[in-house]
């Protein structure tokens, strides 16, 4: 996995509250067996026309947005289904951190295991970063992991929380199966206690 | 000890390691898989060249994708649909993992297989690539959905990297009234806490409703803790649970019946229990509900009429503009006078045996409306013999439903079961997102007795009116 440590970029801003994963990627595309290649899917009903045209209001579709490295959402985005299609077309599309006052839960895991900063700020913090993000292109926003700061166009610093464990992941790209590995005496001790206490499961 | 709740209690018989800054690994007791979010884990094991650590455990079945009409086992027409199935059977086949293929009667929805072929049991711990898998929590089971890179670490650890959520109370109290049931108890909660309202959260449901359902009842309910946001639904396991447990096929017997049966037994929250979040509704206020938009919290009963979008607060305002600009409705329209196309019947909500005899019950004898399509599918092929062999299959027939094979079908409308741009329908699924049911399709979510009665009227009814 790739490594998140810093990150200068342009923000979209996506205000809808319960951004739901059928929304991020509809179930059409999940019948890849690869997780590469669905960029281009992200958000697809609400950037393509039936006819496969682009819809030009949609935020992404828009010049200033089409590089946009970072979403700024509407309340409890990635609600809805388990499908890590959702992390990875927005990876590929070239999403690398979402930002939201909340997310749901699945999602939320899911963005740490695809190398994605989901942040999640109290209302009037992210409503700044809305603001900025509504500026357009000239606006990059700057995120530190490390330092757990966003600054904005304007130079407003603002700090969020993250679990050490998941920063410390982020921050190195680690791969949680070989870490999970190293305890593999643990969870043969764990099984043959189990065996003893509960031999029905 | 300081008193637990049941969700603590099943956590802590689960750790198997700790970090300090508690972090755990959580061991998993049964890991659900399915063909489409599995093939790029087993794709991960392969090129780790890892195996699977506990494939006893493991359980896979094809139901997301697969078509329900007669011909599937020879033949899926949709490429990949087929590649998805044939990696699964492969997949399933190379690692040595419990398989049911689409040519097995015991194949169906994955949370539906689970309970009926004893793989879910009390106080497991249950996990599968899907967010529906909180439906195994009314036996008492930590059960809940996990990405494709969580799925790959189960496989290859029997473990997830966890931390503790927070406990939340679901207290529903009293009885139920005549045609009200389980789905409405779970709407109307979400439409009490909202989408969000559990996250961070596992709940417990309990009160005198919720242990006056039965278990098909109980797991409509926990099914839908997703929907509102919460990790994971619990329900404390009881009489009914054990009984439902007993004599299937994967369930333990003799000593190992009785030891379990011990356990079991201590499995429900301390009356002292510390609680971070306590919701309680009267069973007796609870009405029959529907959905108006595409959100599971826009939830109103029958009784009501479209909300104007300015009667909401923040985001929601714009929010439940554009659900009714999706779903062609107006502000003050009564929800009764909504017309539909379409009736779905099915899914791992609403598609058990007793969901099928609620809506054949007011089915029985009637014709459905002219112009209105209607499916039901079984959540299994056990399902689909069951309501055969007791005549319910029949009455769907007569009433000019059509009777489908076992699968997640137009829950999720993976399979050519869609609904076409614009087509209106009554479902007793548990999504009613934008494009759920198929590209500009619109859901409105209800109980298997509701849709009957819109089936047969041809718009939103109250089944009270019928009964
Ligand atoms: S029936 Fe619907 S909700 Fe249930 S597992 Fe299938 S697609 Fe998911």
């Amino acid at each position: 996995m790739d490594a998140f440590t810093t990150l200068s970029g342009i923000a979209a801003p996506m205000p809808l509250v319960n951004i739901d994963t059928d929304m991020i990627i509809p179930k059409q595309y999940l019948k890849t067996i690869k997780r590469t290649g669905l960029g281009v899917a992200l958000f697809d009903e609400m950037r393509y026309n039936t006819d496969g045209s682009e819809k030009p209001e949609f935020v992404l579709n828009q010049p200033q947005y089409r590089k946009a490295q970072i979403l700024v959402a509407g309340d409890n985005f990635g609600c809805g289904s388990s499908r890590e299609h959702a992390p990875w077309a927005l990876a590929d599309f070239g999403i690398k951190a979402v930002i939201s006052t909340s997310f749901a839960d699945i999602f939320f895991n899911n963005c740490f295991k695809n190398g994605i900063l989901p942040v999640v700020l109290p209302e009037p913090d992210r409503d700044a970063c809305m603001q900025d993000a509504e500026k357009g292109a000239n606006s990059r926003i700057e995120i530190d992991l490390g330092a757990q700061t966003i600054t904005l166009s304007d130079g407003q610093v603002i700090t969020f929380q993250i679990d050490q464990f998941r920063k410390h992941c982020l921050l190195n790209g680690l791969d949680d199966i070989g870490l999970t590995m190293e305890k593999a005496a643990s969870i043969a001790a764990f099984e043959e206690k189990a065996a003893q206490t509960r031999p029905w499961v | 000890m300081s008193p637990k709740t049941l969700y603590d209690k099943i956590w802590d018989a689960h750790v198997a390691h700790q970090a300090e800054d508690g972090t755990c690994l959580l061991y998993i007791d049964r890991h659900l898989v399915h063909e489409v979010t599995s093939p790029q884990a087993f794709e991960g094991l392969r090129m780790t060249s890892r195996t699977v650590r506990a494939p006893e455990k493991t359980i896979a079945v094809p139901d997301h994708n697969v078509p329900t009409t007669a011909g599937r086992d020879v033949h899926i027409d949709n490429e990949e649909s087929r590649i998805q199935v044939d990696a699964l059977d492969r997949n399933a086949k190379d690692f040595g993992i419990h398989y049911y293929p689409v040519s097995d009667v015991r194949q169906g929805i994955v949370h539906i297989v689970g309970p009926e072929q004893g793989w879910t049991l009390p106080g497991m711990t249950v996990v599968c690539g899907d967010s529906h898998t909180a439906t195994h929590g009314a036996f008492g089971a930590l059960a809940h959905g996990i990405g494709t890179s969580e799925v790959e670490h189960v496989l290859a650890t029997q473990t997830l990297i966890q931390k503790k959520s927070k406990n939340m109370k679901v207290e529903i109290t009293g009885h139920l009234r005549t045609g009200v049931t389980a789905k409405d108890i779970t709407l109307s909660v979400i439409g009490r806490t909202g989408t969000a309202g559990g996250t961070g959260y596992v709940i417990e449901y309990c009160g005198t409703a919720i242990q006056e359902l039965s278990m098909e009842g109980r797991m409509t309910v926990c099914n839908m803790a997703i929907e509102g946001g919460a990790k994971a639904g619990l329900i404390a396991p009881d009489e009914k649970t054990f009984d439902y447990v007993r004599g299937r096929p994967n369930a333990p017997k003799g000593a190992q019946w009785e030891a379990a049966l011990a356990w079991w037994k201590t499995l429900s929250s301390d009356a002292d229990a510390h609680w971070d979040k306590v919701v309680t509704i009267r069973g007796e206020d609870i009405a029959p509900v529907v959905t108006w938009g595409t959100s599971p919290e826009d939830v109103l009963p029958i009784t009501g009429s479209v909300p104007a979008p300015e009667s909401f607060h923040g985001g929601k305002v714009d929010a439940a503009k554009r659900s009714l600009d999706y779903m062609g409705l107006e502000p003050g329209m009564a929800l009764k006078d909504i017309k539909i196309d379409a009736v779905f019947i099915g899914s791992c909500t609403n598609g058990r045996i007793e969901d099928l005899r609620a809506a054949a019950e007011v089915l029985k004898g009637k014709k459905m409306a002219p112009g209105v399509r209607g499916m039901v599918v079984p959540g299994s092929g056990l399902v689909r013999l069951q309501a055969e062999q007791e005549g319910i299959a029949q009455v769907f027939i007569d009433a000019g439903f059509e009777w489908r094979l076992a699968g997640c079908s137009m829950c999720l409308a993976m399979n050519p079961d869609q609904l076409a741009p614009g087509e209106r329908c009554a479902a007793t699924s548990n999504r009613n997102f934008e494009g759920r049911q198929g590209r500009g399709g619109r859901t409105h979510l209800m109980s298997p007795a509701m849709a009957a009665a819109a089936a047969v009227t041809g718009h939103l009814t109250d089944v009270r009116e019928m009964m």
